[in-house]
């Protein structure tokens, strides 16, 4: 009881027409930012950060900014799906997962419902995470501690194995695009070794071609978003204007009042892919270094397994845009936890997050929920009421993204190459990296010609970075044995599940082939 | 598109060799003499992978698919390697020289004139060449785009995207809204 | 409906005041004026100790309305600053771009010297503080004093896990010098982050730490991890009860630079301004209360000084760098 009295009061707190005001202000700044590519939630909370200050000094108290910044990381994290389905570009590494059905939907003519099915699966996915925030915050916390490199590992492989079947119909292919991923992913310095890997063009600090310093385009290694932009955003921007000829549209959009009030009705049908999303969001939200990319990327596999049309996924199905959709907001609640109650952050958002309360006095950490009540109990509070602002302003605008897309295409394709080159550059702010995006695009344009299916280079730079140094520090521990991933008891499961999800296909299809004969 | 499919699996697999080669680059400064030498980091140490493991034996894979795929060229298993069809057509070549000459050019003006100044030319072009929409149009589109970027980047979010030799002429807007 | 519309205003004159605070800030005195925004260059990821301390000086400048043109935080964490060092040595306009530094000012220069990037060549704008390094190790150890470590490490020989940030970082050489001076077999890993490092101990995953205050007090006010020793040469007001490493009877200290640095070729009017602007910084109150609540040590230096403690800081990272085998 005691609990929910707080809330009560926290929850009230935050209806005090300043923090409202900052709620929504924030949640509208978020569905912007959010929904350009290229830039999400943590450029959003690190942008406006020093603003909180100026808020902070004319209330006098850390919890309305706080509010303001929560505001926007759940703005941004609705704002990600929108890029997703109208313009097929994942905004965020969070949006991945959600171009795969979503973006198909709207070349069917179904914008206006993948958008709805995003927006309510964020709303439900945000509600159940606050749900079991406020419930369970200090235990879980308690959870997350005892995830180690060896569990994290595992994690990463379960990510993996739920994905086995999403690649093309060409084996070779889809296997190349995995390895090419993995490998782009290890571009950069080592952090185990401290040695630079891969520094194309270049011999031992020398450079081979004159002009192009080694150093400023591969030091860093290759973002993410260099990656997923340029094969969204360039490489199939061309491939559509190739294939299509002159008379392309981007969708079939009609927009009106009453659609889309069949959309929200007709919502509960992905009520399977909203709960899976809601819950393996939150667990793996929690866990500090993965975030809510896995998370979202495995709700959507879990669902594709368990789904009984599995075929659909990929095509179009609701149940494919909701999973990921309520993951991911799930999961940026989720990783709030960590944050808050050991003062470890789960993703960039938070880390900077973490910088605001750090700077506005405040030191989060065990003793926070304790030491901070007023501080605390407002700010989840504002959890609850961010989300309804955020579904409310978020329906709000869905005309106006469906409107953008009844541009003539020759009109939006333009904007789309201007808004993916300045997109990478306001997400990294290194042009070397523009021009590796760009580099990258065309030759996914050639790949994509030819039936390379991409998708799973994409999710090869999300998860190779968090997999293979967390493989290396569990082999540290163990003297190189694999017996570390097998022996602990939270890793030894989830490990055992990866691996027969893994060999599965296989297994089927050496019944096939024997069945055959 | 027949012959595509060889070319594309025989230059990825000479890409697939030249990252195997830069994977083992050696580490001249390195303690253990083994690691001063090419491909002395891609094996398997007692404290697990090498810092080459990784790269290495992955683009090992990405040879072998190719190999695979150039395979089933040969017994002609894969779609792109049964067609006839010419990779691009000469509405494709037209559209990809025009589209990707565009891009490239405003990825070189950039350095140059700056996001903005560039963002107006490639508009201008697309508009005016591909998409042979009324100047007024254009003109209107071209100049709305960098002026909503500014305010957005520039002065909103406090990104600030490179204007080449045309900074000066920002300094008096700096001096305005910043 | 008037609710939304008051809290709006509310905003709108908060974000005037904002810009307004830029426009009247300090002009005159000095010849030097920045005309554009100021790039500031940050040497490591979101997120991470020095990216927090150069957030919060942009907030104090901010805030205090200290330069006309706003100061832009941007990340470079490449190749342990290697990107943001060929950054700041390739910069087309010095007077407008400045960098935090940490210690990989010393040791990427030393481990990779085909960057071409000469440190004293930088200019001195300040050094902000000296952030400090203590033992920590998790309470269930039941381990209180630094004797009962060595003796507790000798004995689990490379069962004993120390987590530090990354290879041949501060942590590793303090690590390193651990195992070199007590005879020890501590088996170092490397990890993204401090902050990642101190939830490992924190959940038992490695045995101890060497983090800096800011990044494990969480955990130190909740009990959960214990401080054995500090790297410094006195004690800290903070943890009155730590001895030194010194009070041990090893002459060893460590520090963390916090230093801000001007591109090289910055003219010497710029220099002067950023000096000043640094040195505004650090007598705010905001920047005193964070030295003493993070523990931080160090006087502010500038100038020849703080160039006379690069090249001192310069030659004896060469020399751990070298006896540690990262170097020849």
């Amino acid at each position: 009881m005691d609990v929910l009295f707080s809330l009560g009061q926290g929850i009230l707190v935050a209806l005090e027409p300043l923090n409202l005001g900052l709620a929504i202000l924030g949640v509208v700044v978020g569905l912007f930012v959010g929904a350009m590519p290229g830039l999400g939630s943590v450029n959003g909370v690190a942008i406006l950060l020093p603003f909180t200050f100026v808020i902070q000094q004319m209330t006098g108290s850390a919890t309305s900014p706080m509010i303001f910044l929560a505001a926007i990381y759940y703005g941004a994290m609705y704002g990600g799906a929108i890029s997703s389905i109208t313009l097929g570009i994942p905004g965020a590494s969070t949006a991945v997962a959600t171009t795969f059905d979503g973006r198909p939907m709207a070349l069917q003519g179904r914008a206006d419902r993948a958008l709805v099915t995003a927006a309510v699966a964020s709303f439900v996915g945000g509600t159940i995470a606050n749900i079991l925030f406020t419930a369970f915050a200090p235990p879980l916390a308690f959870v997350a501690l005892k995830f180690g490199d060896p569990e994290i590992f595992a994690l990463m492989l379960l990510a993996f194995a739920t994905f086995v079947g999403l690649g093309g119909d060409d084996i070779p292919k889809t296997i190349f695009s995995i390895c090419f991923g993995l490998v782009l992913a290890t571009v950069g310095f080592d952090i185990i070794s401290g040695e630079p890997r891969l520094l194309f063009f270049e011999v031992q600090g020398e450079n081979l071609i004159p002009g192009l310093n080694a150093v400023n385009w591969f030091s860093r290694g290759i973002q993410f978003l260099v990656l997923a932009i340029g094969v969204y955003g360039i490489g199939e921007m061309i491939w559509t204007i190739n294939s299509s000829r002159d008379g392309v549209k981007m969708s079939e959009v009609n927009v009106s009042f009453s659609r889309i009030m069949a959309s929200i009705r007709n919502f509960p049908e992905a009520w399977k892919g909203t709960t899976i999303g809601s819950l393996l969001g939150f667990f793996v939200g929690i866990l500090p270094a993965a975030g809510a990319t896995p998370g979202s990327l495995m709700s959507y596999g879990v669902a594709k397994m368990t789904s009984r049309n599995p075929q659909e996924y990929g095509k179009g199905a609701v149940d494919g845009v909701a999973a990921p959709e309520a993951a991911n907001n799930s999961a940026s609640t989720g990783a709030m936890l960590p944050m808050m109650t050991l003062g470890i952050p789960g993703s960039p958002t938070t880390a900077v997050l973490l910088a605001g309360m750090v700077i506005w006095g405040l030191q989060p950490g065990p003793a926070l929920f304790a030491e901070q009540p007023d501080f605390v109990w407002p700010l989840i509070g504002s959890f609850y009421i961010s989300n309804v602002v955020a579904l409310l302003v978020n329906l709000a605008f869905i005309p106006l993204f469906l409107w953008m897309l009844r541009m003539p295409f020759t009109i939006l394709a333009p904007l789309i190459f201007v808004l993916s080159l300045v997109g990478v550059y306001a997400a990294y702010q290194n042009i070397y990296d523009v021009w590796l995006m760009v580099i990258i695009g065309f030759a996914a344009f050639f790949l994509r010609m030819l039936d390379y299916p991409l998708a799973p280079a994409v999710l090869a730079i999300v998860l190779g970075p968090i997999a293979e140094p967390k493989l290396r520090q569990s082999l540290l521990f163990s003297d190189g044995s694999f017996d570390i991933f097998f022996t602990r008891p939270i890793a030894a499961p989830i490990t055992i599940i990866a691996l027969i999800l893994l060999f599965l296909p296989l297994l089927k299809l050496i019944r096939d082939k024997l069945r055959g004969s | 598109m027949r012959r595509a499919e060889i070319v594309t699996a025989a230059f990825l697999a000479l890409l697939s060799l030249y990252f195997m080669w830069e994977a083992g680059e050696p580490s001249v400064n390195a303690w253990d003499p083994a690691l001063q030498k090419r491909f002395g980091n891609i094996g398997w140490t007692d404290e697990g992978p090498g810092s080459g493991f990784w790269p290495f034996w992955l683009s090992m894979i990405m040879f072998l698919c190719c190999v695979w795929i150039a395979a089933n060229w040969f017994r002609r298993l894969s779609p792109p390697s049964q067609s006839d069809a010419p990779f691009l057509d000469s509405y494709g070549k037209k559209m990809l020289a025009l589209v990707g000459g565009g891009v490239f050019g405003f990825l070189i003006l950039i350095g140059l004139i700056g996001f903005y100044g560039a963002m107006f030319v490639f508009m201008m072009y697309y508009l005016l060449v591909i998409g042979r929409h009324r100047l007024s149009v254009s003109l209107a589109i071209s100049v709305a785009l960098p002026v909503v970027c500014f305010f957005f980047f520039d002065v909103a979010m406090r990104i600030f995207l490179p204007k080449g030799y045309l900074e000066p002429l920002f300094i008096p807007l700096y001096d305005i809204f910043l | 409906m008037s609710l939304t519309k008051r809290t709006f205003a509310g905003l709108a004159a908060a974000a005037v005041m904002a810009f307004g605070m830029g426009q009247t800030a300090t002009a005159g005195s000095h010849a030097f004026e920045p005309s554009k925004p100021i790039d500031f260059v940050i040497m490591a990821g979101k997120g991470g100790g020095a990216d927090k301390m150069a957030r919060l000086m942009q907030s104090i400048i901010e805030q205090e309305g200290l330069s006309s043109r706003p100061v832009v935080p941007t990340n470079k964490p490449g190749g342990s600053g290697a990107e943001a060092l060929v950054h700041l040595n390739s910069a087309t306009d010095p007077d407008h771009t400045i960098m935090v530094t940490l210690n990989s000012f010393f040791t990427t220069p030393l481990r990779q010297p085909g960057l071409g990037v000469d440190i004293m060549t930088f200019a001195p704008i300040g050094r902000m503080a000296e952030d400090t390094f203590l033992l920590w190790v998790h309470k269930d150890e039941g381990i209180t004093s630094f004797d009962q470590f060595v003796e507790e490490a000798k004995s689990r020989g490379s069962g004993w896990v120390m987590g530090g940030t990354g290879k041949n970082s501060e942590d590793n050489i303090i690590t390193d010098h651990l195992n070199a001076t007590f005879g020890l077999d501590i088996k170092y890993i490397p990890y993204k982050g401090g902050g990642e490092v101190a939830k490992q101990l924190a959940g038992q995953q490695i045995t101890s730490s060497v983090n800096n205050p800011s990044e494990a007090l969480g955990f130190y006010e909740s009990g959960d991890v214990i401080p054995l020793v500090a790297f410094t040469d006195e004690r800290l007001a903070l943890f009155p009860d730590v001895p030194t490493l010194k009070e041990t009877g090893n002459d060893f200290s460590y520090f963390m630079q916090r230093a801000v640095v001007g591109a090289p070729g910055m003219s010497d009017e710029a220099l002067g301004y950023y000096n000043n602007l640094f040195q505004q910084v650090f007598e705010t109150d905001a920047w005193q209360e964070y030295r003493t609540k993070k523990a931080l040590l160090g006087a502010k230096i500038e100038g020849d000084e703080l160039r006379a403690y690069w090249e001192t800081q310069r030659n004896r990272h060469e020399g751990i760098l070298k006896a540690s085998g990262a170097i020849n």
